[in-house]
């Protein structure tokens, strides 16, 4: 288990020490030098109270300059440890102390925000214990802290990307597939589908930028096996924090089920889910627990099932259970690539229609008669006909539904709806929507509803549209067209609520995360809406978060993947105004902060 | 003299554009697409085709070297130096500005290029330039790399070489041109920075160009089997 560097006990304020360290990274399957904390390639765990006052000195023993960003912690502007923007970074050798009170609880992480270090190793993870009462129980905790080590440093790891893009792709299509599709499906519609794709110089591979790494759980790798003990019949809570540069994991515990109580720090209401997505940047804290006196295994597959993470939790350590194979990698759809450049007649998958993805911020949301809710759905311009080809059933002669705006739905399956019910925050008839390994439930965001909203709900001042963009082939990445260097950046008066629009234009998933202020993700619960740090949003599909403007100061706002963040989809949020004494005494810098 | 003026007028704009704009790293790499062992019936050579990068994601210079090196006679058959200035003009292509210099045993030549380089629908990467010169070329290259695995790959390639004017001591005739169909079958052995390869190279002159080869005591067309290794750093 993680090793905590000093603890709070009891006190309102605290002193811990960080120091930014060369370390060598031992994964089982390679190593390497990297950068950590505390000279330890075990992720240092910080644990806080809420309500505590903290202060951090960070001393810098490398090289070149360093930094540390408080994942997801509200604080003030100055202390969020984002150089260029927040502050000018860490020196050589210098001591940085940070001070900021602890005014909220649960799961968090921090890392380092200047060039690839995060990628490099340097990330940790923070526990905040609450003031008052959890609404749930539990008997033992474990941080399970997961990342993407990769034989390849941050900085040769983008290089290789600018000079080709799929440097790191080792599952693209190939003539063998291209064989088997003729055989399955007739050598025509192998070609049309090869062609559709060459058509648009696009790969249904393009799923993770980055292959060839080793996951690791808390620094240790698959061989090396992560092992949390408990005794049967104990409530353990698992902080899980995705720390990786760029890999999306699907999480499960063959055996048990897991009932998330927390995402990104907040308390949702329970949801009992085999098996959950954590995107780049996410926390989920699940309560899992094992009745019987055996040995689990905690199974995190990359999303393009390239790679897995695995740990073990155990009555006794030594234990181990039976690891699960990889499953067959995905491929995107039409769907995902959200209609724009293909021809509908070339086409046999996922064929849905353009308007669906056309998610317009006026679209009416449907509760389904199983009181599951269609978000955004174009009703009038989706493809009915072809909706069988999708996640909803695939059989012809369904029943007709008919919709409260009056359309017909033709060819639904609510039987089977009920059963594996389409996840609205994936394009319909994606290639990445997720299915639960063994049938079971997998988590989406609809599941997530907020225990007690922090915030008063009421309606956006205003909105603001973010078209996440790219050019895969040249590895540039940006927000409406523009890459950060050349991006003016987003003013916010404080005191307003803003609803951010994100329409994702690319062909692959993007994990948003905005500094300093909360995230309020629109799963149309209204008040109930889950609030987070990092919005996820997938290939082809349009979603909507809202924002309390109650931070003044300058912010970063950024895809976090790593090297989405560092070639362009990155953005600076200045919030103007505030209360006299609290407003932020904001210069004029211009764009020079990168890092993810 | 010609060739000086040509030079700085390429350098100059190098210069002066690769100051990065942002603070953005710069993009630098080499790309070596052949560095080959050609055989043929008793006239085995040497070849190389690279280009050496450094820029941004707006501008990059690249140096792009070309060659043909005899074993027997120690000389260079062909040796073509580029100096290029590469921009973006659309998602999927450049255009190229740039000098080149060819420098065999024999002629020397001086050309200004201007081109397009990128990808195309369907994956194929084509080169089409025209160079200026004493006598004037256009040149088209494309290639096509088919994953026969993720890590064997067979690359077809063809390069159609047009000469727009007769030039007897370059031995080429106008709109006689050189055809060059290649494939070679690779293995990534070291991620994609070392892919030895094994293939076929033909070459084949048409026309007056095919003529004057002839009447050098050459022959019209060469089928090689070529060994060698592409890399990526």
């Amino acid at each position: 288990m993680a090793i905590a560097t000093s603890f709070a006990t009891g006190s309102l304020a605290g002193e811990y020490d960080i120091t930014v360290d060369r370390i060598t990274l031992e994964t089982g399957d390679f190593s390497k030098t990297g950068i950590g904390y505390n000279g330890s390639s075990t992720p240092t765990v910080l644990r806080f109270k809420e309500g505590e006052e903290v202060t951090i000195n960070v001393t810098n023993n490398l090289d070149e300059d360093t930094s540390i960003h408080w994942h997801g912690l509200i604080l003030p502007y100055q202390q969020d440890g984002v150089p260029g923007i927040s502050y000018e970074g860490i020196k050589s050798g210098e001591t940085f102390t940070y001070r900021f009170p602890i005014v909220q609880s649960g799961t968090y992480w921090f890392h380092s925000h200047s060039g690839f270090q995060e990628p490099d190793g340097a990330y940790g993870a923070i526990v905040i214990e609450p003031k008052e009462r959890e609404p749930f129980r539990f008997n033992r905790e474990y941080v399970v802290q997961l990342t993407d080590a990769h034989p390849h440093s941050g900085d040769r790891i983008m290089r290789n990307l600018k000079l080709m893009p799929d440097y790191y792709n080792r599952q693209q299509r190939t003539l063998l597939d291209f064989l088997d599709d003729s055989r399955d499906r007739g050598l025509a519609s192998a070609l049309d589908d090869r062609s559709a794709w060459g058509e648009m110089r696009m790969m249904p591979t393009d799923v993770e930028d980055l292959q060839g790494f080793t996951p690791l759980i808390n620094g240790m790798g698959p061989s090396q096996n992560w092992t949390g003990l408990f005794e049967p019949g104990e409530r353990i809570r698992l902080r899980f924090i995705n720390s990786s540069a760029m890999t999306y994991f699907d999480i499960r515990i063959p055996g048990l089920q897991m009932t998330v109580v927390q995402a990104d720090g907040n308390n949702v209401q329970p949801v009992t889910v085999d098996e959950l997505r954590i995107a780049v940047a996410e926390t989920y804290d699940v309560i899992v627990r094992p009745t019987e006196d055996r040995a689990y295994t905690v199974f995190a597959e990359s999303m393009g099932r390239t790679a897995f993470a695995r740990g073990t939790l155990a009555p006794r350590s030594g234990m181990e259970a039976e690891v699960p194979d990889l499953r067959e990698p995905p491929l995107l759809t039409m769907a995902d690539m959200g209609m724009a450049h293909g021809e509908h007649g070339s086409m046999d998958q996922g064929a849905m229609g353009q308007g669906a993805m056309d998610h317009g911020s006026n679209q009416p949301t449907h509760t389904m008669p199983d009181s599951r809710v269609m978000q955004g759905m174009n009703h009038g311009t989706m493809d009915h006909s072809a909706m069988g080809h999708g996640t909803m059933g695939q059989s012809s002669g369904q029943p007709t539904h008919i919709m409260s705006d009056g359309s017909v739905m033709q060819g639904m399956d609510h039987g089977t709806m009920a059963a594996a019910p389409a996840d609205p925050f994936y394009a319909p008839g994606s290639g990445l929507t997720p299915q639960a390994a063994d049938g079971g439930k997998f988590l989406s965001y609809a599941d997530l509803k907020a225990q007690k909203p922090l915030y008063e709900h009421r309606d956006a001042t205003r909105e603001i549209e973010l078209r996440l963009t790219g050019n895969m082939e040249r590895y540039i990445w940006s927000i409406n067209g523009v890459k950060f260097s050349d991006a003016e950046p987003i003013r916010l008066q404080y005191g307003e609520r803003v609803r951010f629009k994100f329409v994702n234009e690319t062909m692959m998933t993007h994990p948003m995360h905005l500094h300093g202020m909360w995230s309020i993700l629109d799963v149309g619960q209204g008040k109930w809406n889950p609030i987070k740090h990092v919005v996820s949003v997938a290939p082809g599909t349009t979603v909507f978060m809202e924002t309390e403007v109650d931070a003044p100061g300058q912010w970063a706002f950024h895809c976090h993947l790593s090297y989405h963040a560092d070639s362009g989809m990155f953005r600076k949020v200045v919030v103007e105004g505030g209360p006299v004494g609290k407003s932020a005494d904001l210069d004029t810098t211009s764009n020079h902060a990168t890092g993810g | 003299m010609r060739r000086n003026i040509l030079v700085t007028a390429a350098l100059v704009p190098a210069l002066l554009w690769t100051v990065p704009a942002s603070a953005e790293p710069l993009i630098y790499g080499l790309q070596v697409e052949q560095a080959e062992r050609r055989f043929d019936d008793g006239s085995d050579l040497y070849a190389w085709d690279f280009d050496a990068l450094v820029g941004t994601d707006e501008l990059k210079v690249v140096w792009r070297s070309e060659a043909e090196y005899l074993t027997e006679g120690k000389q260079f058959e062909t040796l073509e130096n580029q100096l290029r200035l590469q921009k973006p003009i659309s998602t999927f292509f450049d255009a190229v500005v740039g000098v080149r210099l060819d420098t065999p045993r024999g002629e020397d030549r001086a050309y200004g290029v201007v081109g397009v380089k990128g990808l195309a629908p369907q994956w194929f990467e084509i080169d089409a330039d025209l160079y200026v010169g004493e006598t004037s070329f256009v040149r088209i290259e494309a290639e096509y790399e088919g994953l026969i695995t993720n890590r064997i790959i067979l690359t077809p390639s063809v390069e159609l070489d047009t000469p727009l004017g007769d030039d007897a001591e370059l031995g080429v005739g106008a709109f006689a041109p050189k055809l060059e169909l290649g494939a070679r079958l690779s293995y990534d052995l070291l991620d994609r920075a070392v892919s030895p390869y094994i293939g076929a190279h033909y070459e084949r002159r048409f026309g007056e160009t095919a003529d004057l080869a002839r009447a050098e005591g050459e022959a019209r067309d060469n089928l090689f089997f070529v060994v060698g290794t592409k890399m990526l750093f």
